[in-house]
């Protein structure tokens, strides 16, 4: 269930709202749940509500990690 | 579109499906459930089945909030718009879900005798709130469904409510937990007894645990000795984290590991957490559709939210409404069966005219199955 | 004393004046509305018999007649990259085009909510005079009608197209046979994301532009290369998904896409993401379908290829043996799935 996407956020309007862009659209979203986002921050969002921010780091790791555990042994 | 086109990337998914055939020993079968509907689209939606091997099975699981909604409750919301004239705010999800006497929202806005609903599709709760605003002499009712993922936004608008002293808004609370309902699989007697429900390992759910964390599927990984991989909804993820299960497997270890560790930390999101349990607390107990009455697996709103609960609101019943006889939604949400096991499967039950719930989201296990992957039968 | 002038009536005021019932009534207000609107934009020599209908003249070519009739409902009935007078107008054309005839003529009836601003209906009257002007096709006759505030959606317009069908061309949705090659003119969803991204609820912004065009230029570029043509479709409401079913229905065969092959602008995509929606059910207004003998496959993408709508034409599938008429798609991740028809309609989700 959930469907969510992450998004990059563009511009924070604050009263908690912040316009994000996924592939050059952009939707205004609510900041209600989250602290400390700022523009550049990818946040993953599901009915119009920032749920959680994405980790750049960890998301580096998953990737790299896919290519390395499917390397023939 | 950065951290999406990454994960569906064709060439990494072949490399692990090498992996996986590789690693799935041949003597034994594997059987993962993916608990969400998120899960099990992607997996349709992907042909992500094609390129694991013929041991390696995956059953879909009760995730989907609009599968697990029993008939009942969508029969009230349907009261709300009929027989007490409510502005009636739903998600699009439930707009086509089948309830009593042939109705669903869609039809009790198009009209019932001489009684037609104001039932309206709203993409976010906020906008829900925002119809209340504009309509300060109507009264009007959020149907609020959904997992640990979509309660959050319901909890900020019942707050923006209570600020803006709006006396016009309500919310049918239909809110359910996860891990209620892992236990419930977990402890039901064809998966402990039984055994006709082979489960080797769980799939856990990507955008719920980014609210409640990972902590919570610990229980299931020690008390039930089954392994959970908390995997992200693209279908990279759900590849990843199947190898992750059979690796579990193959070395009998029980753990739980997190493979959308971009998202998902160990606690979750504290703000969201602390804002559902200031507005929601637990219900002793909540029928579910497939599952019956679970306790304690569901939310209402707190006494001191009252005046924002259309249950307390509106002179409700709420009256469990059995299934059609036929229909196995009951079983294939358990696991115990799958779609192509329904006599109803494909001949009187499509997407069309849906007779269970399974068939009505996208992300129903029939609905999925129809819809993506029904040319297999035939094969 | 002044002198009473004969038949002085005021110009419509086109700034702010708004549809009202004596528009619909018969009378002198619905004369000078379509005088000072609808003749005057339309302006042709067959408009200008002012008859209840248009004497045409033989057909001099010879052929068989094709005829095709389209209701257009659109909200908003502006849009980036059109309005509902233009859709009206190509909706129409496309489909007589796509039967592989010529398109002659045009009728045109509407049906105006009162209140509608006549500053709108102006606009929309011109759109669709300049796309029934680029397109060749003048609109012959028409009709009006206004119904009460609260009983329409503004504006509907239904369009009724007729055209010529040369002698030797036979397109249609039962010809497709196995082996046979699928072709597409371009980008897929442009025309309901476009719409979609307007509506406020959502609170989108996007530069996405509705595809709206006529595309009989096209299909005359196609049928001059002598292709083995089985069919022609334009994939509107349902999508691409819809229309092809329709023809593996039709034809009574089996089709596999190549979900990696099928074009998708990136916005379209993105926008399709925030909703759940596909791309391959969303509308389209200025796209078609071609299927096609294999062995003429590329020298007609060729063709589509060096007109300028179909820059982005790509081979997408091929037509197979199946009872069971499915169409399945190779998705990019590797796997394989249904491309089922569309169910119910297509709502933003949210699981």
């Amino acid at each position: 269930m959930c469907l969510a996407i992450p998004a990059r956020v563009a511009e924070i309007l604050g009263g908690d709202q912040a316009v994000v862009d996924l592939g050059g659209v952009r939707k205004e979203v609510s900041l209600a749940l989250l602290d400390d986002v700022s523009v550049g921050d990818y946040v993953i969002v599901h009915v119009g509500y920032a749920l959680q921010k994405l980790d750049p780091e960890e998301a580096a790791r998953t990737l790299a990690l896919f290519a390395e555990m499917g390397k023939p042994a | 579109m950065k951290y999406v086109d990454e994960f569906r990337d064709g060439g990494l998914a072949r490399g692990l499906a090498v992996a996986i055939a590789a690693e799935a020993s041949p003597a034994r079968r594997y059987s993962f459930m993916e608990f969400c509907g998120g899960h099990t689209h992607a997996i349709s939606r992907y042909g992500v089945g094609d390129l694991l091997p013929a041991h390696v099975r995956m059953v879909h699981g009760p995730g989907c909030p609009v599968c697990v909604l029993p008939i009942g409750r969508v029969d009230m919301a349907i009261a709300l718009a009929l027989r007490h004239g409510v502005i009636l705010c739903t998600y699009g999800d439930c707009l086509r879900v089948p309830a009593s006497d042939g109705l669903s929202l869609m039809k009790a806005k198009a009209g019932v005798g001489n009684m037609r609903g104001d039932v309206r599709m709203v993409y976010s709760s906020a906008d829900a709130l925002k119809i209340a605003q504009d309509n300060p002499g109507r009264q009007v009712v959020f149907f609020a469904i959904g997992f640990e993922t979509t309660t959050p936004p319901t909890a900020v608008v019942i707050k923006q409510a209570a600020a803006l002293g709006l006396d016009n808004f309500s919310v049918l609370c239909c809110h359910v937990l996860t891990p209620s309902a892992i236990s419930n699989i977990l402890e039901s007697p064809e998966v402990r007894e039984l055994g006709t429900v082979p489960l080797d390992g769980f799939i856990g759910p990507a955008h719920v645990s980014t609210v409640i964390g990972s902590a919570p599927y610990e229980f299931f990984a020690e008390e039930f000795r089954k392994p959970v991989v908390i995997a992200g909804f693209e279908p990279l993820d759900v590849m990843q984290a199947i190898l992750m299960l059979v690796r579990q497997v193959n070395e009998g270890r029980a753990e739980v590991e997190n493979e959308f560790a971009r998202a998902v930390t160990r606690e979750g999101n504290l703000k969201a957490q602390n804002l559902v349990s200031e507005i929601f607390e637990l219900r002793r107990a909540f029928e579910w559709r497939g599952l019956g009455l679970v306790p304690y697996s569901a939310l209402k709103i707190r006494r001191e939210y009252a005046r924002f609960d259309a249950e307390v609101r509106f002179p409700l019943d709420y009256r469990s409404v059995a299934d059609n006889k036929a229909c196995e939604c009951g079983a294939i949400l358990r696991g115990v069966k799958r779609p192509q096991d329904c006599k109803l499967f494909g001949t009187v039950c499509t997407p069309e005219n849906p007779i269970g719930s399974c068939m009505v989201s996208s992300e129903g296990a029939c609905a999925a199955h129809y819809t993506y992957g029904r040319y297999k039968d035939t094969q | 004393m002044n002198k009473v002038r004969e038949n002085y009536v005021r110009p419509l005021d086109l700034k702010h004046g708004r549809v009202d019932m004596t528009h619909g009534s018969g009378g002198r207000a619905m004369a000078q509305l379509i005088e000072e609107l609808f003749a005057k934009h339309f302006d042709n020599e067959f408009l200008r018999q002012g008859n209840d209908g248009s004497v045409l003249p033989p057909l001099t070519l010879g052929g068989r007649l094709v005829m095709s009739c389209d209701g257009h409902v659109v909200s908003p009935l502006f849009f980036p990259g059109g309005d509902i007078g233009c859709l009206s107008v190509h909706g129409t054309l496309n489909d007589v085009a796509v039967m592989g005839a010529q398109p002659l003529y045009l009728a045109a009836s509407f049906i105006l909510e009162e209140g509608l601003p006549l500053a709108d209906l102006a606009r929309i009257v011109a759109s669709m005079a300049k796309a029934a002007k680029d397109a060749g096709v003048p609109i012959v006759t028409g009709d009006t009608k206004v119904v009460e505030a609260g009983k329409a959606d503004g504006i509907f317009i239904t369009t009724t197209g007729v055209g010529v069908l040369p002698e030797g061309v036979a397109l249609s949705g039962d010809r497709a046979r196995p082996g046979d090659v699928i072709l597409l003119s371009g980008t897929l969803g442009d025309h309901g994301m476009a719409i979609m991204a307007q509506r406020e609820s959502l609170g989108f912004s996007a530069p996405i532009l509705s595809d709206t065009a006529a595309l009989h230029g096209l299909i005359a570029a196609m049928l001059a290369t002598g292709a083995d043509i089985r069919c022609l479709r334009d994939p509107t409401r349902g999508g691409l998904a819809t229309t092809l079913n329709e023809i593996a229905r039709q034809s009574g065969v089996g089709m596999m896409l190549d979900e990696a092959a099928i074009p998708v602008n990136g916005e379209v995509a993105a926008a399709c993401e925030f909703l759940g929606l596909d791309p391959l059910y969303v509308a389209n207004e200025g796209k078609l379908v071609a299927v096609v003998a294999a062995a003429d496959a590329d020298r007609l993408l060729a063709a589509m290829r060096a007109h300028p709508q179909g820059a982005r034409a790509a081979k997408i599938g091929t037509v197979l043996v199946d009872d069971h008429h499915f169409v399945q798609m190779t998705t990019g991740f590797g796997g394989r799935r249904i491309v089922d028809w569309l169910t119910g309609e297509q709502l933003p989700r949210i699981c």
